[in-house]
C-alpha cells in the first residue's frame, strides 16, 4: 500500500538514512563526550569518532581529513567561507564574484559584504542555468579575492562548469569556492580535481541528520585560510569555535561514506526514474523543462506546466511533497529568482513543480507522481480561461490585462 | 497553507465551470486579473430579459484554490438572482462563506469585479452604459 503524500522534495531536505542514525546512536547516549577533553577518555573517544568522521568525509570528496571545518550547516558554511575570505585577504583586495541563481546563503552574505564596503559582481546565467566563462574572464580583476559558484543548482539541478571556473578564478589569482551542497554525495566531487579551494555542504541532503555540516578549507596549493566568523575556543585549527556536534559529525561521516559506496547504483537508478517522470510528464502540452537536462544533477527534474497557476497547482498535487517556482504565501507574489534568472516569465515561473527524488524513491512512487500531476494540470486547464484561449488560438499577450 | 473545507470543496467540485456563447445579447462576460499577477477568472451570465433575472452563470479560473472557489461560489450566488441582486453582492460576504484568510481577500475582490465586469458588458450589449471602475483597480 502506497503511503502518501509522497516525498519528492529531496533537494529541501532528505531523511535520515536508518544507516546513518545507528552509527549516531552511541554517540547520543554513552558516547557523550566533548571531542574537545584532552584528559579522559569520554573526550578521547570522542575526538576519535570525529576524527573518523573527517576521514570518511575526506574520501568522499578527496581531501585530506585535516582540510574539513565542522559547522552547522551549509548556510554557516557558506557565510564562512565568503566572509572568512573577504577579512582575511583584504590587503589583497575587496572584489568577490558570483551568480544570480546562487542559494540566498551565498546572495546575502555578499549583500552584507557590499555593506563591508566590498565590490560584488554578480553574473548572469543563460536558459539553461549556466554561467558564461567569458563572462567570468572579463568580471576578473586584479582586486578579485574570491569566485564563489555553486556546483549544483538546488531548484533545476544545473551543475555549472566547475573545473573551467576553478581554472579561470586561479589564473587571476583568486580563490575559488563552492556551494557544494546539492552536489556532494550525489555525484562525483573531487576538490583536487575540480580546483576547489573551499566548498560548503551539509548532511542533511545526502540522507544525514540535519544541524551538521562542513566547509573545506583548502591546507596546500595554495594554503588557504578564512578569518573565524564566530568567536570562542578556537576549535577547528581557530577557524570555528564551538563544540563539536560530535552524534552529528558521525551522522555526517557515515552519510558520506555510503554516498561513496552507492553513488553509482543510486544514480543510474535515480536518473532513470527521473528521466521517466520528465518523459512522462512532457506528454502534457506546454510543458517545460527548467534548467540544463545535459549538466544536471541526477535526481532533480524541474517541470513548469502552462497556463495553470503554481498555487492551485500545489493544491491539485496535495498527495506529493514538492517545490513549487512559486513563493505565494502573501498577497504580494514572487516567482522563483533562480528560474527568473533563466528568463522564465512570471506565469512559468509560478507554474513550475521541482521534483527531488532520493535513494528511497520507489517506482511505484513515481507511477503515481506521474498519474497525479498529470490529472492536477489536466483538470486545473480545464478550469484555465488562459487554456481556453491559447487552444482558440488566442495571443496571450494581446489582451488589454487588469492589472491589480 | 491550510484551506477551509469549503474553499476545498469548491476547489474539488467546482460548480459551473463552463463557457457561455459570448456572441449572444443576454450573454455578459467578465475577464478580470492578469497573468502575471497569478489570477485570472472568466465569469459569465446569461439573463432572461423578461424579468431581468440570471438564469444561468459559468465560469473558467487560473488561480489558486480560493480564487477557484471564488468565482465557483459566485457563480452558484448568482443563478436565480436578479442583475440588480446580484450587483449587491460584497467580496466580503465570499470571504466569510470560504472563511479566507487576509491574504486571500483579494481573491473574494476579484470574484466582485468579475461579477460586476459581466454585468457591465451585458449593460452595454444591451444599450445601457457601463457600470464604472472596479475595486480592485488601485
Amino acid at each position: 500500500m502506497l503511503k502518501l503524500p509522497i516525498y519528492l522534495d529531496n533537494n529541501a531536505t532528505t531523511p535520515l538514512d536508518p544507516r546513518v542514525l545507528e552509527a549516531m546512536m552511541p554517540y547520543l547516549t554513552e558516547v557523550f563526550g566533548n571531542a574537545a577533553s584532552r584528559n579522559h577518555p569520554f573526550g578521547w573517544a570522542a575526538e576519535e569518532a570525529v576524527d573518523y568522521a573527517r576521514e570518511q568525509i575526506a574520501g568522499l570528496i578527496n581531501c585530506d581529513p585535516k582540510e574539513i571545518i565542522f559547522t552547522s550547516g551549509a548556510t554557516e558554511s557558506d557565510n564562512l567561507g565568503i566572509k572568512g575570505v573577504f577579512e582575511m585577504y583584504s590587503q589583497k583586495g575587496n572584489h568577490i564574484i558570483t551568480a544570480t541563481t546562487e542559494h540566498k546563503a551565498v546572495l546575502d552574505t555578499c549583500k552584507h559584504i557590499e555593506k563591508l564596503g566590498g565590490r560584488v559582481t554578480y553574473l548572469p546565467v543563460d536558459a539553461e542555468g549556466l554561467i558564461s566563462l567569458a563572462d567570468l574572464e572579463a568580471a576578473m580583476t586584479p582586486e578579485t579575492i574570491l569566485v564563489t559558484i555553486m556546483y549544483g543548482n538546488n531548484e533545476t539541478g544545473t551543475i555549472q562548469p566547475i573545473r573551467e571556473i576553478a581554472a579561470i578564478a586561479h589564473k587571476h589569482g583568486a580563490l575559488f569556492m563552492t556551494d557544494g551542497t546539492q552536489a556532494v554525495g550525489k555525484i562525483p566531487v573531487d576538490v583536487i580535481a575540480d580546483g576547489i579551494d573551499l566548498m560548503a555542504f551539509t548532511a542533511h541532503k545526502m540522507y544525514g541528520p540535519k544541524g551538521v555540516g562542513a566547509l573545506y578549507v583548502r591546507r596546500k596549493n595554495p594554503r588557504v585560510k578564512v578569518t573565524a566568523q564566530m568567536d570562542g575556543g578556537g576549535h577547528e585549527r581557530g577557524m570555528r569555535s564551538g563544540t563539536l556536534n560530535v552524534p552529528g559529525i558521525v551522522g555526517l561521516g557515515k552519510a558520506c561514506e555510503l554516498c561513496k559506496q552507492e553513488m553509482e547504483a543510486d544514480t543510474q537508478r535515480l536518473s532513470a526514474m527521473r528521466d521517466r517522470l520528465e518523459r512522462e510528464l512532457l506528454t502534457l502540452e506546454e510543458s517545460y523543462v527548467n534548467g540544463s537536462r545535459e549538466h544536471r544533477l541526477p535526481h532533480v527534474a524541474n517541470i513548469s506546466f502552462k497556463y495553470v497557476e503554481g498555487e492551485g497547482l500545489m493544491m491539485g498535487v496535495k498527495d506529493l511533497a514538492v517545490s513549487s517556482g512559486s513563493a505565494c504565501t502573501s498577497a504580494s507574489l514572487e516567482p522563483s529568482y533562480v528560474l527568473k534568472a533563466l528568463g522564465l516569465s512570471d506565469d512559468l515561473a509560478h507554474s513550475s513543480l521541482r521534483f527531488g527524488l532520493s535513494r528511497f524513491t520507489t517506482d511505484e512512487q513515481i507511477d503515481y507522481a506521474i498519474n497525479h500531476v498529470k490529472e492536477a494540470v489536466t483538470k486545473l486547464r480545464e478550469m484555465s480561461p488562459l487554456w481556453e484561449m491559447f487552444k482558440e488560438g488566442i495571443d496571450l499577450n494581446s489582451i488589454e490585462w487588469a492589472e491589480h | 497553507m491550510a484551506y477551509s473545507d469549503k474553499v476545498i470543496d469548491h476547489y474539488s467540485n467546482p460548480r459551473n465551470v463552463g463557457t457561455l456563447d459570448k456572441s449572444k445579447k443576454n450573454v455578459g462576460t467578465g475577464l478580470v486579473g492578469a497573468p502575471e499577477c497569478g489570477d485570472v477568472m472568466r465569469l459569465q451570465i446569461e439573463v432572461d430579459e423578461a424579468t431581468n433575472t440570471i438564469t444561468d452563470a459559468k465560469f473558467k479560473t487560473f488561480g489558486c484554490g480560493s480564487a477557484i472557489a471564488s468565482s465557483s461560489l459566485a457563480t452558484e450566488w448568482l443563478k436565480g438572482k436578479t442583475v440588480d441582486e446580484a450587483l449587491a453582492i460584497d467580496n466580503m460576504e465570499i470571504v466569510e462563506e470560504l472563511a479566507l484568510p487576509p491574504v486571500k481577500i483579494h481573491c473574494s475582490v476579484l470574484a466582485e469585479d468579475a461579477i460586476k465586469s459581466a454585468i457591465s458588458d451585458y449593460r452595454v450589449k444591451n444599450g445601457l452604459p457601463a457600470l464604472e471602475e472596479s475595486k480592485s483597480h488601485h
